[in-house]
């Protein structure tokens, strides 16, 4: 048994756990146990994998650890895992975010037994998701991730939980049935009869080049746009603002954090990955929508007045940037997207647990009835300005890093074109700031008009204790980002490798 | 004559032992519905059923035979679906004995147990028929005692309603069905399949339009037992009029053999690449209409055994998808969809039957906070609701993803993404019925009850089929090791290419 498994089978215990658990106190412990469990071995696995990649290079090993076992033999599906950089530093995110999403719901109320249940669920298909390097393996882990939002934003959730649930889950579920469609494709037109990623590049890559099958294009459309639904790609980002606005508040920290970052890793290690001649040829269609998710979402969030989806509309930008920077096909903007993935996990975790604590004590997430907080709950206050401040991208904190490795990166690329939408999407910034900074003066500072929150209390121990993690996260992301920088570049480089050799195929509109 | 050959029947004779211990212990056992008769009346025919079926599965690797100067055809894969359609009738027995315990059905357990076994028994024929009339008398004997069990409320105007549908339509189809088998041995002179398929390569008649004429009613004919659009109209009213563990066995048992049926008769007889195309194109359009119509009218049901009808109908149409082309592929996911959806589609109708029985509701609004009351069945039936719309990790995902592969892989792209774009639309009235149960407010849920302990066997069985038949790949690898299709049969005779038992083998 590879250890990676692992990652997978604490959550299972967990699960069985939490069965038995017979009172709250049992919840918590094994909510605790497993999170921390998961969480140092993310954090194991980063320093191995750190070392271990100086010894072995990235060109001759591109996933450490496999293993692989048999489990459909007739149909040549394997369960097989393995890690790179890349999904070193998702893992790695995704404990964090389960870790300190356990304790923002720590006293979550009605039905605590059945909502832990599902989010372990949940985080199991996550973590599951980013070991697997069989397209089978990984296509199931994304759907287990995706199902249980549905009852735990249907059930626990706020506003109009019913109608959010639902159209959250049909259109992921859509999206992943033109995955399926694409992953079929890729299975029967690549003739390498593997779901093995590794194997299925190699293949490509040697004898049998994919780009002699016409309907690579289709597949790229298919599996880029189902994953890009996930991601939050224009046009099909609306399932994104209602179901982060109706969701508990540690659901909405997954989601935002992890979950959204499936659709981006699946859409480079899949789609781009795999038929990088339709990339360079179709690239530049999906730049521009991702270019249109970066400033719309920015601009959408401007105006809103729900802090939530405020948040959401600005995940919306934040996420159009990953596949934005991805599609630039090159090693600093890919770096900078991985970049960009954690960064945007951390943070929108740490700003959705502050508007689900704020909302939990004022019940009311509307921007135009709250005002002054900031005397009332100094330590949240304090904690929401840093959270806008790295959204904005202030140096020293991970959205600068990742914004900047981006933009550098992207305008590296030459062409009216990518230069066009780089300096498009660079408004983004501005815009960001714009809303952070109006919403902070107007929640926080002033005076507060409305009497009742005088009487508020600060944040609770478990509380804290969450938020504080993930503001070391970000900050330590944003003061050393090198040594997880140079972990996601050797992840990064055998990807680049390839699509670069599929340059022949590549079409630039202007 | 050579005796031996009634070993390859061993299957059908096995289960008419059965009957037959069934109906004398039903004689001696006719008391006065108190001292324990029920729980001695279910757990004798579920025993010997169980003895039959894993007696039934062990020789399965002994090959290929046949009886009767090749009326009766045997293959492994064929005791291997005789053994899912006798597991699926086991779990509908469990699921009875509440129902039958009620003291107007008391005095007809036993006809019960029998009339479905004879079912069953023509269900076998029909799966291992070698010539049209032992398989139209396969298909009768399954059907008409069906009827008998539709109607098995008599009191209630509904179940009589809903017998006389389905037997009118029954015979309606049968006369279809033979009609185009009359025409078929018009146009090569044999019933036999084997014949007929040579008969067809021989004379070049696979573009004739008698032939064409007799594969188009024999499809009609069994699209009215799987029930697919647009031969699908008895469904809804009979579903709905039946007794619910009938409507059970209906949906699932039924079906599935006259799917299975239906495949292996079209590689057998219709093999011939002119008339592939032909059934290929038919199918297309019948997979469409079934899957977009029946999803499309599932949304709006309010009865819950009407809503299950839709399904099932929709479901029949992913079956079929499975018989694309005729591969082996295509028959290992046929039956392996089969399998999950017998158990997934039987555990919902558990919780459904124990559901009415104990509380009488059975509409969707009844369902409405049915989690506060009765959180367990409420979990199972969530569960079984998400394999049926293919959520992994439970098996409808596999047995989903399996079929649509082996769709694709014959080139039926556009096909297999309307029937994936349509799976998102079931997955919206499924969780129709998850969002009932969790989310929509109700302060007067269904009462909570104590489920007996018989159908709590049958969703114990039917839970670990949902959960662990995916994940272990063993079922679906067992069942691929015996497939067969248009692109291993040899000279047209049906015989696996795989063998698992090496000593057997020679």
């Amino acid at each position: 048994m590879n250890f990676l498994s692992i990652f997978v089978l604490i959550p299972l215990l967990m699960l069985f756990g939490l069965w038995v658990a017979r009172n709250l106190n049992q919840v918590r412990g094994v909510m605790v146990a497993g999170s921390t469990s998961l969480l140092a071995l993310a954090v194991y696995l980063t320093f191995i994998f750190i070392a271990d990649r100086q010894t072995l290079s990235a060109e001759e090993f591109p996933m450490l650890y496999t293993a692989s076992f048999d489990w459909f033999p007739a149909l040549n599906i394997k369960y097989s895992v393995g890690v790179d950089g890349i999904s070193v530093a998702m893992l790695l995110l995704s404990a964090i975010i389960v870790f300190t999403g356990t304790f923002a719901s720590w006293q979550l109320k009605p039905l605590t037994k059945e909502y832990f249940l599902w989010f372990t669920l949940l985080s199991m298909g996550v973590f599951g998701f980013f070991i697997s390097i069989d397209m089978f393996a990984m296509f199931m882990f994304y759907e287990i991730a995706l199902i249980p939002m549905y009852l735990l934003i249907g059930v626990w959730g706020s506003g109009k939980k019913e109608y959010s649930a639902m159209k959250l889950t049909l259109m992921l579920m859509g999206g992943s049935a033109f995955l399926m469609c694409g992953i079929f494709g890729i299975y029967y037109g690549t003739g390498a009869a593997t779901m093995n990623i590794i194997d299925i590049a190699n293949h490509t890559n040697g004898a049998q080049p994919f780009a002699a099958d016409s309907l690579q294009n289709l597949w790229f459309v298919f599996t880029f746009a189902g994953f890009g639904v996930l991601g939050a790609m224009f046009p099909f980002h609306t399932w994104s603002p209602d179901g982060h606005a109706s969701a508990p508040t540690a659901v909405s920290m997954l989601h935002a954090g992890v979950l959204m970052k499936l659709g981006g890793y699946g859409c480079f290690r899949i789609a781009m990955y795999l038929m990088p001649e339709a990339a360079n040829e179709l690239g530049w269609i999906f730049l521009i929508l991702t270019g249109i998710s970066v400033v719309y979402g920015a601009f959408s969030a401007c105006v809103q007045t729900d802090l939530k989806y405020i948040n959401a509309y600005s995940s919306v930008s934040h996420c159009g940037l990953v596949l934005f920077a991805i599609l630039m096909m090159n090693q600093v903007a890919c770096t900078g997207a991985i970049l960009q993935m954690l960064s945007h996990g951390l943070m929108t975790a740490l700003f959705f647990a502050l508007i689900g604590m704020i909302y939990g004590r004022t019940h009311t997430r509307d921007v135009r009835e709250l005002s002054g907080l900031m005397r009332i709950m100094p330590f949240l206050a304090v904690c929401y300005v840093i959270a806008g401040l790295a959204n904005l991208g202030l140096p020293g904190l991970s959205g600068f890093v990742a914004e900047m490795t981006i933009f550098v990166g992207s305008f590296s690329n030459e062409g009216t074109f990518y230069t066009t939408l780089t300096v498009i999407a660079c408004t983004s910034i501005v815009i960001t700031a714009v809303y952070i900074l109006r919403l902070v003066g107007k929640i926080l500072y002033g005076v507060c008009t409305n009497e009742h929150h005088l009487a508020l209390t600060d944040a609770t121990w478990d509380e804290r204790f969450s938020v504080v993690c993930l503001i070391l996260s970000v900050a330590g992301l944003g003061l050393a980002p090198w040594w997880v920088s140079d972990m996601i570049g050797t992840g990064v480089s055998p990807i680049i490798t390839v699509i670069d050799s599929a340059k022949d195929f590549l079409y630039v509109p202007f | 004559m050579d005796y031996s050959q009634f070993l390859n029947m061993q299957a059908e004779l096995s289960l008419l032992a059965v009957i037959v211990i069934l109906f004398v212990a039903d004689l001696f056992m006719c008391a006065d519905g108190k001292n324990g008769r029920g729980v001695y009346n279910t757990c004798l025919p579920v025993v010997l059923l169980t003895a039959h079926t894993l007696l039934n599965l062990c020789p399965s690797c002994q090959g290929a035979g046949e009886a009767f100067g090749g009326m009766y055809q045997h293959t492994p894969m064929m005791s291997i679906v005789k053994s899912i359609l006798a597991v699926g009738t086991i779990i509908t027995f469990l699921m009875a004995h509440k129902w039958l315990s009620r003291p107007e059905n008391l005095v007809k357990q036993g006809e019960f147990y029998l009339i479905t076994l004879f079912t069953l028994l023509g269900m076998y024929f029909m799966i291992s028929s070698g010539h049209f009339l032992m398989f139209f008398i396969g298909l009768e004997t399954a059907s008409i005692p069906m009827a008998a069990t539709v109607a098995f409320d008599k009191h209630r105007y509904e179940s009589a309603e809903a017998s006389a549908k389905f037997i009118l339509l029954a015979l309606f189809s049968a006369a279809l069905l033979l009609y185009g088998i009359s025409l078929i041995y018009g146009s090569t002179g044999t019933l036999y399949f084997n014949d007929i398929a040579a008969a067809v390569s021989f004379f070049n008649s696979s573009t004739n339009p008698v032939m064409l004429l007799g594969l188009l009613l024999f499809i009609t004919g069994m699209g009215f037992k799987i029930s697919l659009v647009p031969f699908h109209l008895w469904t809804a009213d009979t579903y709905e009029g039946a007794p619910t563990v009938v409507t059970g066995f209906l949906s699932v048992i039924s079906k599935g053999s006259a799917a299975f049926v239906l495949f292996t008769v079209l590689i057998k007889v219709f093999g011939a690449q002119d008339l592939v195309y032909a059934w290929d194109q038919a199918f297309l359009w019948i997979i469409i209409a079934s899957i977009t119509i029946a999803n499309l009218f599932a949304i709006r049901q309010k009865n819950l055994k009407r809503f299950m009808a839709f399904s099932a109908i929709s479901q029949a149409g992913y079956l079929v998808l499975g018989i694309m082309d005729g591969t082996a592929q295509g028959m290992t996911s046929l039956v392996f969809y089969l399998l999950v959806y017998m158990v997934a589609n039987l555990g919902a109708f558990a919780v459904l039957t124990v559901v009415e029985e104990n509380t009488g509701g059975i509409t969707m609004d009844s369902y409405n906070g049915l989690y506060k009351s009765n959180p367990k069945l409420a979990f199972l039936m969530t569960l079984c609701l998400f394999s049926l719309a293919g959520i992994p990790p439970f098996a409808g995902f596999f047995s989903k993803f399996f079929i649509f592969m082996a769709a694709f892989k014959a080139g039926w792209h556009w096909l297999v993404l309307i029937a994936l774009i349509n799976t998102v639309i079931s997955l919206y009235y499924y969780l129709l019925i998850v969002k009932a149960m969790y989310i929509i407010p109700n302060d007067e849920p269904l009462p909570g009850f104590k489920v007996d302990c018989y159908s709590r066997t049958a969703l114990f069985v039917c839970i670990a089929g949902v959960v662990f038949l995916g994940l272990c790949g063993v079922a679906y690898n067992y069942i691929d090791a015996f497939a067969y299709g248009l692109d291993n049969m040899v000279n047209g005779l049906a015989e696996p290419i795989k063998c698992c038992c090496p000593s057997s083998c020679h």
